[in-house]
């Protein structure tokens, strides 16, 4: 099994110094004030837990996100991975009896401070689900634009940003002549890419994206992996999957997670390269070879 | 390798019959609930045709007139004989009032339904839930009788003052108009118990409804940056709309029926009332328990016919929810 991460190696240049390791770089500027944008840190979480009741389901997790990158979780089933992907924008705490620890800056500022409107966040920080959930009650058009609506937000010329979202989650051109027809009638990767141009629409910062083609077959999955590697050099992408081939495919920087049976934890994070090819933790090894998991 | 080779088949074969063969206790199992599932429908049958029987005569006399005239005398001759060129019997008055009772009863209680429903599902903590919840309920099984007592007695004297009011500032559109001085025991306190009883039915439906939510499109509404009323109207109201259809006709239904609380509460008079305020009225359920009492065996079956279109309204009004219910159901679905 051949793996090549990376594939946009050196693609960023005004980046410059791509950082090799998020560990390292993030130890590095340790000194230097969190969120700096010289550094590209749009989004920091800070020695998070979770617990679902009495349950402690993650463990002080520490993990830096660059703007303009793509940073795979990958582990095991519940690992945590999928919680802590919901730490990022609060949509945790819709889980009654879900509890967390720890603080989650966006753009320097803890997005859990008190006095915070949660539904900001959640413009800044977007989410695309497991499922395809479009809105059945509405047409193509009105689901790419629910966000505005939900929201509150007004745009100057909705038909612009309609094409615009559309056309980056790559689906333009499939539902261009049906716009006004409703979002049921499209195939399950036609309405993830739907749902993709939905959160898009609301130009977040950060976009999550959780198990997004666990649900699709290989050709679907495909044109989501290619709308991601499209987004990634405007939208910080952080992604949940089960396949790392995805993973390498499409992600930048790699986190593992994993559970001993206790609260899961991060076991490493680096460059996907790094994570696939030289991992540090014999755990990771095991399971980026396939041993186990 | 040629072994597996795949041969087509010069024509298309016939189609088989596809039988299954039950068991002997899936067969009982079977007639036991198909012969539940029937007797509801033979009980209805049955009462339906008796109504017909009982009623077909004053159809036959009384013509169009049964439903247009607010005529009703049973005419008896000193022999004790009835007197039928001069008995008159009409309905119409108790038509409206029927209508008039039950469009107060859904205006003002389906939105008290529907935002309880809302409250509960959406925003009440979970111990404040439970109890609502068997309040509700509790509500429901309370017999008609004592809503139309706490009516007459309690609500009467409260209402005076909104009815007033309503008349105060709306006199002017004639439904709330009034010629004279505010009496008590109008439509309008009837429509409002009406209101009140059939609140359960509509909270606990719309309740049902908006819990089966599907969370991934709440969930989705909530990650777009949207409110929790934002999310409800978007998400929330599409899908429950026909749910709620449903249940306001239900409550429709109730409100129609009604009998004793209506009877406790209003002054029933024959004659056709458009003014919520004034205190006359009545409806087709309250008449028939009224005459039922004193009635000679002719006039028993003009109030057989009145149950006749009772039945058949209500029956309308089911069709009618079924109706709005398949056409709106799937948008939102």
């Amino acid at each position: 099994m051949s793996i090549e991460p990376d594939k946009n190696e050196g693609e960023n240049m005004e980046t410059t110094s791509r950082p090799g390791s998020l560990s390292d770089i993030a130890a590095q500027h340790a000194e230097k004030k969190p969120g700096s944008q010289a550094l590209g840190v749009g989004l920091e979480a800070r020695g998070i837990h979770a617990w679902f009741g009495q349950k402690h389901a993650l463990a002080d997790v520490s993990l830096d996100f660059w703007s303009g990158t793509v940073t795979a979780l990958i582990g095991p089933s519940g690992c945590g991975k999928s919680t802590f992907l919901r730490t990022l924008n609060r949509m945790h705490e819709f889980i009654p009896g879900a509890a967390m620890a720890g603080e989650v800056l966006l753009n320097g500022e803890d997005i859990y401070s008190p006095g915070v409107d949660v539904t900001k966040i959640r413009l800044k920080v977007g989410m695309v689900f497991q499922k395809p959930n479009p809105f059945p009650s509405m047409t193509i058009a009105e689901n790419v634009l629910a966000g505005l609506k939900l929201a509150q937000l007004k745009v100057e010329n909705k038909d612009d940003l309609l094409e615009e979202c559309l056309e980056r989650a790559g689906l333009w051109s499939e539902v261009k002549d049906r716009l006004n027809t409703h979002g049921g009638a499209l195939s399950g990767g036609q309405q993830q890419r739907l749902c993709i141009a939905r959160a898009l629409a609301v130009r977040p910062q950060v976009l999550l994206m959780d198990e997004p083609c666990s649900a699709l077959d290989p050709g679907s999955t495909l044109r989501i992996e290619e709308t991601i590697s499209h987004l990634s050099s405007s939208v910080t992408i952080i992604i949940v999957t089960h396949n790392m081939q995805q993973a390498a495919r499409v992600s930048d920087y790699t986190a593992f997670f994993l559970s001993d049976g206790g609260p899961g934890q991060m076991i490493e994070v680096g460059s996907t390269n790094e994570i696939f090819s030289r991992p540090k933790d014999q755990r990771t090894e095991n399971y980026v070879t396939g041993r186990f998991g | 390798m040629s072994s597996a080779q795949v041969t087509k088949s010069p024509a298309l074969p016939e189609k088989r019959v596809i039988t299954t063969r039950p068991r002997f206790s899936d067969r009982v199992f079977r007639a036991i609930v198909t012969s539940g599932g029937l007797s509801s429908l033979l009980i209805l049958g049955l009462i339906l045709a008796f109504l017909l029987y009982n009623g077909f005569d004053t159809f036959r006399t009384q013509g169009i007139h049964f439903l247009t005239s607010s005529n009703w005398q049973a005419v008896v001759s000193d022999a004790g004989k009835v007197d039928v060129v001069n008995s008159h019997f009409g309905i119409a008055a108790m038509l409206i009032g029927t209508l008039i009772l039950s469009v107060i009863a859904v205006v003002v209680g389906v939105p008290i339904s529907v935002g309880a429903a809302i409250f509960l599902t959406f925003y009440a903590p979970q111990s404040i839930k439970k109890i609502m919840v068997t309040a509700i309920d509790l509500m429901a099984a309370f017999p008609s009788v004592l809503f139309g007592l706490w009516g007459f007695f309690v609500l009467e004297g409260s209402a005076e003052y909104w009815a007033k009011l309503l008349n105060k500032y709306l006199g002017w559109i004639p439904l709330f108009k009034l010629d004279g001085p505010y009496v008590n025991r109008s439509p309008f306190i009837a429509g409002l118990v009406l209101a009140i009883m059939i609140i359960p039915i509509v909270t606990s439906i719309s309740r049902e409804i908006f819990s089966q939510t599907p969370l991934d499109r709440i969930q989705a509404a909530y990650a777009l940056g949207g409110t929790r009323f934002a999310m409800l109207r978007a998400v929330a109201f599409p899908y429950a709309r026909s749910g709620i259809v449903g249940g306001v006709m239900l409550g429709l239904g109730r409100a129609m029926g009604e009998t004793v609380a209506v009877y406790t509460v209003l002054n029933i008079v024959y004659q056709v009332n458009w003014h919520i305020l004034f205190s006359a009225g009545g409806n087709v359920a309250s008449m028939i328990l009224l005459k039922f009492g004193e009635a000679s065996p002719y006039e028993i079956k003009a109030l057989m016919a009145a149950g006749l279109v009772l039945f058949v309204l209500t029956l309308i009004v089911n069709s009618l929810a079924n109706l709005i219910v398949s056409r709106t159901g799937k948008s939102g679905r």
